[in-house]
């Protein structure tokens, strides 16, 4: 009941705001929402063996984990809208709120379902459902990667859905593509056919990723997207994609297929890596950065993956860690955006003076999503590179580390120049009200609160989902 | 009757070389239309008793992509001056070239996937010949509209492939796929409309301002 409530209250809640005239009871239904999905979500962490639809929707740890990630940042999301909103023109609100809340619903549905083909189904409704507020500068240049966006995202998850049928073909007894009996009759999946849909799988979710060679959507379609919009994109959309991927890792794990998998995911993660690196030095646009950097994360998950044992503790915690923080970067170069009327980084300088909040999270958000301690993905990368060197890959450890190095020199560049240049003493500054910040803080707080110390019931959860793909904790 | 399907199956091929080898962008649409006809008409051929489930399934192929998709694309498509593919990435004799080898490549590989029982040979050999027709019409050529046909016949491809599990996977999910392909096509369509509006074009190939 609360699994399906989880999924349908924010679709109906969509329907509803459809019919209601003021702007304000329409985000009062939106804010609303997201904070119910919040004690919702909470409350899965306490009850036990949920699920619903005979098995078709379920709770694991990893599911868990993303659902969590996807209710935060909609609810940082959902307050941030509040504040921006206010400052659009009435045109597109509408819309706006609908396609949210649609989007709310599909990605609890990707989170929760455990038939594979459901999953399927809610990756897809995720995609379309950010699709048309891609559009919503309605100019050349948005219309442009809206359509990239599409059609690259729809030819990507439409190979997904042919591995998923391969995986189905693969099939001898058990419940069809119910992830439980896929595990349990691992052993009798036919090889040649796993292989197959691991690959397909691999590409289509890899698509949804962003993992290189396939990120070449994400760049564009980050710059020009609203900042929010893309906070959810690269926090809330990005782990789902991640789920996927890890959906298929499970079975690929139980099956003893991890010698199989491992090469192409080291490779496309460190792909990744590589592009991102060369990608952002020498950028000149502060989302376009970020969408980098999501890259970058997506292609460390990729890796932990691949290196298994230890990594794939780091991973389940590096997709909690990423999906936050990349929330609070994009929020905070929203408030950057409203104030400069770009997110051009050469356009904004002195930020700290200008909005000491915004200025003081970007400043710390540079830290945390670099690596640095004491923030959750010191820990986590930490974690991926430390079971690199336990499974005998020091080689791999070694150049990601010089990788993570250029991406951090890229990154502060532009960050600390946006931050302190010096700017006219004349230059606007941002009223920066509730709704602009609370959400980043909140996030953020959450980042440091996991660099520093660990809560034994996520530390489990982490620890299952670890067992679950295959590995372990640390 | 009994290679009904077959004949089915066979008119699919030719309607994905239909695509590749046309210029005009309303006969490609109509070539998707047909093709919508037969895939709905597949499942009840493939089946000699066809359940409830197989019946709903092509009732519902049926409406979504032979008759709301094709209008809808029609529709998007009216205002367009421009009504043919002029100069494709790849000529049509080369892409008709391409769609062949694809052919001989998909019933090379078919058997050596170890399917268990299904109901056609040739099932599994037309549904990949036509996944990899679809990439071809997505990737070689300029028009947006034409991409969106690609994007359909690819998705058509998987479909067919889906049709040996028909029996195994449950309504619903199909019913969600057939929705989700739907929306799809559906928010493509109106990026497309805009697309003519904002470059009087439905060249995708004009869509070149964002690079790093």
């Amino acid at each position: 009941m609360l699994l399906l409530g989880l999924i349908l209250l924010p679709a109906a809640a969509g329907l509803l705001a459809t019919f209601l005239r003021s702007v304000r009871s329409r985000v009062a239904v939106l804010v609303g929402v997201a904070s119910l999905h919040v004690v919702g979500t909470a409350w899965l962490w306490w009850a036990h063996d949920v699920s619903a639809l005979g098995g078709w929707l379920a709770v694991d740890a990893l599911g868990r984990i993303v659902l969590s990630v996807v209710s935060l940042v909609f609810l940082a999301v959902a307050v941030y809208a509040i504040g921006f909103l206010a400052a659009q023109q009435a045109k597109g609100r509408r819309l706006f709120i609908r396609c949210l809340l649609a989007f709310l619903s599909a990605a609890s549905l990707v989170s929760l379902a455990h038939h594979l083909a459901l999953v399927w189904i809610g990756m897809e409704a995720t995609t379309l459902a950010l699709a048309p507020l891609v559009f919503f500068k309605r100019d050349r240049r948005s219309l442009e990667a809206a359509w990239k966006y599409l059609v690259l995202s729809s030819v990507g998850i439409a190979l997904a859905l042919l591995g998923t049928f391969f995986l189905a073909a693969a099939q001898v007894d058990g419940r069809p593509l119910i992830l439980e009996d896929l595990i349990l009759g691992a052993a009798t999946l036919r090889p040649g056919l796993l292989h197959a849909a691991f690959v397909f799988l691999l590409v289509g979710y890899g698509t949804k990723m962003g993992l290189a060679p396939l990120h070449s959507w994400k760049p564009d379609t980050y710059g020009e997207a609203p900042s929010l919009v893309a906070g959810l994109m690269a926090g809330a959309l990005t782990s789902c994609a991640f789920l996927g991927l890890a959906r298929t890792t499970e079975v690929m794990a139980a099956a003893h297929q991890t010698a199989f998998i491992q090469p192409p995911l080291l490779a496309l993660g460190l792909a990744s890596l590589i592009i991102s690196a060369g990608f952002m030095i020498g950028q000149a646009d502060l989302k376009r950065l970020l969408a980098y950097s999501s890259v970058e994360h997506m292609g460390l998950l990729a890796i932990a993956l691949g290196i298994g044992g230890a990594g794939t503790y780091g991973a389940a915690l590096h997709l909690l860690n990423n999906g936050l923080i990349k929330t609070v970067m994009f929020l905070a170069v929203g408030n950057v955006v409203m104030l400069s009327g770009t997110s051009e980084a050469s356009a904004t300088r002195g930020l700290l003076r200008r909005a000491p909040i915004t200025g003081a999270l970007l400043v710390a958000g540079l830290f945390a999503v670099t690596g640095s301690p004491p923030f959750g993905l010191f820990v986590s990368e930490f974690t991926i590179l430390g079971a690199a060197f336990h499974e005998g890959l020091v080689w791999l450890a070694v150049v990601v580390l010089a990788l993570l190095a250029v991406i951090f020199v890229g990154m502060a560049r532009m960050i600390l120049g946006v931050a302190y240049g010096r700017a006219d003493a004349d230059a606007p500054r941002l009223v920066e009200t509730f709704p602009l910040v609370a959400g980043s803080v909140l996030l953020g707080g959450l980042v440091l609160m996991l660099g520093l110390y660990i809560p034994s019931p996520l530390h489990d959860s982490l620890a299952e989902a670890a067992r679950a793909l295959g590995g372990g904790a640390p | 009757m009994h290679s009904f399907h077959e004949l089915i199956l066979l008119l699919v091929v030719l309607s994905d070389f239909w695509v590749l080898g046309t210029t005009r962008l309303s006969s490609t649409i109509r070539a998707t239309a047909i093709q919508g006809v037969l895939l709905a008409a597949l499942p009840i051929a493939l089946y000699l008793h066809p359940s409830v489930h197989l019946i709903g399934l092509a009732l519902g192929t049926f409406l979504v992509k032979a008759v709301v998709l094709p209008y809808f694309l029609t529709r998007a498509i009216r205002e367009a001056a421009v009504r043919r593919e002029i100069e494709p990435l790849i000529g049509f004799t080369a892409s008709l070239m391409l769609g062949a080898a694809a052919v001989a490549l998909s019933f090379a590989i078919a058997p050596r996937l170890e399917l268990g029982s299904i109901p056609s040979a040739m099932l599994v050999p037309v549904a990949l010949a036509t996944v990899i027709i679809g990439l071809i019409v997505l990737t070689t050529r300029n028009k947006a509209l034409t991409q969106v046909v690609g994007y359909l016949i690819l998705e058509n491809g998987i479909y067919i492939f889906g049709l040996t599990q028909a029996e195994r996977v449950p309504f619903l999910v199909e019913l969600g796929v057939l929705l989700d392909v739907f929306a799809g096509v559906f928010i493509m369509g109106i990026v497309v409309f805009h697309i003519n509006r904002a470059f009087d074009s439905l060249d995708s190939a004009l869509l070149t301002e964002l690079k790093d």
